[in-house]
C-alpha cells in the first residue's frame, strides 16, 4: 500500500510541491522523483508544503538533504511550509530549522523568493 | 504485586511496503502499554528507522527474508527487539550526524540511528553478521 501523493503547482518561477500522506523509505523515491523533475526543468525555487503530510521518517528528510546543495548552487532553495506540529518535531530533532527556512503559509515562503 | 509481562510478535517480509503495517502494530501495542499519542509516534518512528536499516542494509531489499519484531510490555516500559539474520547493520560505527556536512556531501542517509537514539531511552545492539543481529529499543512510561 502506498499512501503518499505529491501535487505540483507552478507560480511563475516558483514551484510548490504539496505532500500528502506518509513519507517513509517506501514513498521517499516518489518525492525524490518530483524534486529531480524540477531540477531537470531547471526550476530551483521550490516550496514544499506539508499540511496534509501525516508522517515523515529519516528517508523523507534525506530527500531534503540530498538535493539542497545543488539547488542553492543554482540560486534556488527549498523552503518549507504548512507543517503540522508532529512533522515539525522530527525536522526539529535533527536540526533542520537552523539550515532551512520554515514558514507557516505557502504565500509567506513564495513572498520571500520575490523579496530577494 | 508481581509485574505482568505481555509479549507480542510480528514477522513480516523485509520490504519497505510493510513499514506502515509495522508502525501501526507498534502504535497499538504502545497504546496498550499506556503511552500517550506523542510517545506512540516516537516509538513507531524509532522502529520504522530500525526496520528500514534491516530492509536496506541487512537484507538488501530481499523480500524473501523476514524481519522479526518481538515486543514486551510491562507496567514500566516497552521493549522492542528487532532481529535479522543477514549482514546486519553496525550501529556502533555511526557517529552523531552533522547536518551541515551531510548537506555539503549531498548525502541522503545517516539520520536514522540518531533519531532512534534520541527517541528511545535505551538502545542496545548485537552485531554478528550472517548469524544474528539484534537491536533492542526500550522506552519507559515515566
Amino acid at each position: 500500500m502506498e499512501n503518499f501523493e505529491v501535487a505540483r503547482e507552478d507560480r511563475s518561477d516558483v514551484s510548490i510541491l504539496r505532500l500528502k500522506g506518509f513519507l517513509d523509505a517506501h514513498t521517499a523515491p516518489k518525492f525524490e522523483q518530483a524534486i529531480q523533475q524540477l531540477l531537470t526543468e531547471r526550476r530551483y525555487k521550490i516550496i514544499v508544503s506539508m499540511s496534509d503530510l501525516n508522517y515523515i521518517s529519516s528517508a523523507g528528510l534525506g530527500v531534503f538533504m540530498g538535493f539542497i546543495e545543488e539547488i542553492r548552487d543554482n540560486k534556488g532553495d527549498i523552503k518549507l511550509s504548512n507543517m503540522t506540529e508532529k512533522v515539525y518535531k522530527v525536522f526539529d530533532l535533527l536540526g533542520f530549522p537552523a539550515l532551512y527556512q520554515i514558514f507557516k503559509e505557502e504565500n509567506e515562503a513564495a513572498k520571500r523568493y520575490h523579496d530577494v | 504485586m508481581k509485574d505482568r509481562v505481555q509479549r507480542f510478535k510480528l514477522k513480516v517480509p523485509s520490504v519497505t511496503d510493510n513499514l506502515y503495517l509495522i508502525r501501526d502494530f507498534i502504535r497499538m501495542v504502545a497504546e496498550k502499554a499506556g503511552f500517550n499519542n506523542e510517545k506512540q509516534e516516537q516509538i513507531a518512528l524509532a522502529v520504522d528507522e530500525a526496520c528500514t536499516n534491516v530492509i536496506k542494509h541487512a537484507y538488501k531489499f530481499n523480500a524473501r527474508r523476514l524481519i522479526d519484531i518481538a515486543i514486551q510490555i510491562d507496567r514500566q516500559k516497552i521493549k522492542i527487539t528487532i532481529t535479522d539474520r543477514g549482514r546486519g547493520f553496525d550501529y556502533s560505527k555511526l557517529k552523531d550526524p552533522d547536518l551541515k556536512t551531510y548537506i555539503k556531501e549531498s548525502r541522503h542517509g545517516g539520520l536514522g540511528i540518531y533519531l532512534i537514539k534520541t527517541l528511545m531511552d535505551d538502545v542496545r545492539y548485537e552485531f554478528n553478521p550472517g548469524i544474528k543481529n539484534q537491536v533492542q529499543l526500550t522506552k519507559y512510561l515515566n
